[in-house]
């Protein structure tokens, strides 16, 4: 654009900047806070300066929190909810899309209503659900059949029982039936003319052009499944499944103790690192699925 | 929109829907069945089986001053969280979409927040914010208990909802941004040459042009701040409801009450009243892209 703004392009700096104090202030104060000793954290005015104590810190805050045992479980949980997301929803996208079935309407309706269903609202049987998996299951078999059976299969403390519950995405379900959708059907006859049948339609065609799809889903993804807080705190009381999130609070510093936020401020930088990092890096493909997977 | 060629199976499509459909009946509509049951029963205090109350723990919820508290919490803290994130978000894509050198700069960094959790922002924020350390803390040497979260609700009900601004506003930003780019190039030049400047442009041609994005962020923002996984941890992490209930927003109301109160039939009966209100905010946010697919 051809047109001189002096004072339009002053006030577009100013605001950008004045976005970038408030937006990634916080992240200057928690690197800051990080690195210092305990009197200069506890300062005011606070300093901006980084300190030169962050190994020390970081290393009170990895056995304050237990962070190596909490990484290896969150890194577990958040590719396994990534991958199943990723594979799970493909696949029944495929289902809705590809196939004249009439029941790709119910399949289709009954990802959809999960939308309206957040945890939250249904935290407690969701709970009892996963301490037993198969109530579903035996209270169908003794009304239809009226024999009680008793087999028990209960997730509280393991993986499965961490990811499991999350799996399931109709954003995730959605994005890929949005792109099926846009490829011409020629594709599919063409596949069929020369004698593929739809599985082998699906692994050899679909799933190497939907590479874009499957990137952006897998930022965005990872990034949830890093980031979940309610689950793994219901779902985990033995410590040797504790995930990064659950082990937040544990960091703060004891009530009426000394106020090292020095180190609580390493600890929770060690925990928002992963997703911010994978945000950073990948950040086309994590803004591309973000975009997409609203329409 | 159908697609002509397709396969034809009876069984393969089940095959393929069947891993995710189960989870999903066990995980999703499994227990929202037990949820409707437990709203209308209630479990008789010395044991046996769970009897018939009709719309009673309806009632009970809807005659507990604390829900309606709740109800006010979340509606303030939706309210001020959603339209100070789209405002925050909306000036900033203004201002990145002029493409002035370096914008890039910090378009790449204005969705940082987004990536980090709720509840870890909320441990930064408990330092950054807090009465007696951090940035805040110059207040109170200017005054004693000019800001203190933990003793003021209004404070505390203030901070909560700066750190879904905090997160949110990027998120806001990357969609609005997305909107300004699709404004055709020529409208803009046409206003430029008629002679109009930055300000003018944006407050006459862009900010009129984004309101469909901007009703759609405002309705995803709502939904989020009434029922997102994040404002649970959040408002767990920082403030766990207090100080006397002054943050005690609706989900975080209905997960106490079920795991600390163990009052299963009116955790249940707010959980449906809240599914009622996302139905709401769905329907409206489908009926209006129904139509914005209509308008192309």
């Amino acid at each position: 654009m051809i047109q001189r703004t002096p004072f339009a392009d002053a006030l577009t700096y100013g605001l950008m900047i004045l976005g970038f104090l408030l937006l990634i202030g916080p992240f200057v104060v928690v690197i800051a806070g990080a690195s210092q000793s305990l009197q200069q954290v506890n300062a005011v005015p606070f300093r901006f300066m980084p300190g030169t104590h962050f190994l020390e810190n970081a290393s009170a805050a990895w056995t304050r929190g237990d962070l190596g045992h909490a990484m290896v479980n969150s890194l577990i949980m958040a590719t396994l909810v990534t991958v199943g997301k990723v594979a799970l929803s493909a696949c029944t996208a495929f289902a809705i899309v590809f196939f004249r079935s009439p029941l790709k309407h119910l399949f289709f309706w009954t990802v959809f209503i999960t939308l309206m269903l957040p945890l939250e609202v249904r935290v407690v049987p969701t709970y009892a659900v996963a301490a037993d998996m198969f109530t579903p299951f035996r209270l169908l078999i003794q009304f239809l059949t009226g024999i009680e059976i008793k087999v028990e299969w209960n997730l509280l403390n393991s993986y499965a029982g961490l990811v499991l519950p999350l799996i399931a995405t109709a954003t995730g379900t959605f994005l890929y039936r949005q792109f099926f959708m846009t490829l011409p059907d020629e594709l599919a006859e063409a596949a069929r003319m020369d004698g593929s049948g739809p599985v082998r339609f699906f692994f050899d065609m679909l799933v190497p052009l939907s590479r874009t799809n499957i990137l952006a889903l897998t930022t965005i993804m990872f990034v949830y499944g890093w980031n979940q807080y309610l689950w793994p705190l219901l779902m985990v009381t033995d410590p040797s499944y504790k995930t990064m999130m659950m082990q937040l609070r544990a960091l703060l510093p004891a009530e009426n103790g000394i106020p090292d936020w020095n180190v609580t401020l390493a600890g929770s930088l060690i925990i928002m690192l992963p997703p911010v990092l994978v945000v950073a890096i990948l950040q086309r493909w994590f803004v591309r699925g973000l975009v997409a997977s609203e329409k | 929109m159908e697609k002509r060629s397709v396969f034809k199976s009876t069984w393969l499509p089940i095959v393929f829907a069947l891993p995710q459909l189960t989870l999903i009946l066990l995980f999703f509509y499994w227990p929202v069945a037990a949820v409707m049951n437990w709203a209308f029963t209630l479990e008789p205090p010395f044991g046996g089986a769970a009897e018939f109350v009709g719309l009673d723990n309806f009632r009970e919820v809807f005659h507990d001053p604390f829900y309606w508290n709740s109800v006010l919490v979340s509606i303030i803290f939706a309210v001020c969280g959603a339209l100070s994130a789209i405002f925050i978000g909306l000036v900033l894509a203004l201002a990145v979409d002029r493409q002035l050198p370096g914008s890039g700069f910090f378009r790449f960094l204005y969705i940082l927040p987004f990536a980090v959790a709720g509840p870890a922002g909320g441990i930064a924020f408990r330092f950054i914010l807090s009465p007696e350390r951090g940035l805040a803390a110059i207040l109170n040497s200017i005054e004693p208990d000019l800001w203190n979260p933990a003793k003021y609700g209004s404070h505390a009900l203030a901070f909560v909802i700066m750190i879904f601004i905090w997160k949110w506003a990027g998120y806001t930003f990357i969609f609005l941004l997305a909107g300004l780019q699709s404004v055709p190039r020529a409208l803009i030049e046409a206003a430029a040459m008629d002679g109009s400047g930055p300000i003018r442009r944006a407050i006459d041609i862009q900010v009129p042009l984004l309101a469909p994005t901007l009703f759609f962020l405002l309705v995803t923002m709502m939904t989020e701040g009434f029922v997102g996984s994040d404002t649970f941890g959040m408002v767990h992490a920082t403030t766990a409801g207090g100080p006397n209930r002054a943050t005690e927003v609706m989900v975080y109301r209905i997960v106490d009450e079920a795991f600390h109160g163990l009052n299963y039939s009116g955790a249940s009966a707010q959980s449906i009243v809240l599914i009622g209100l996302i139905m709401v905010f769905t329907f409206i946010q489908f009926r209006f892209i129904e139509r914005r697919v209509h308008y192309k």
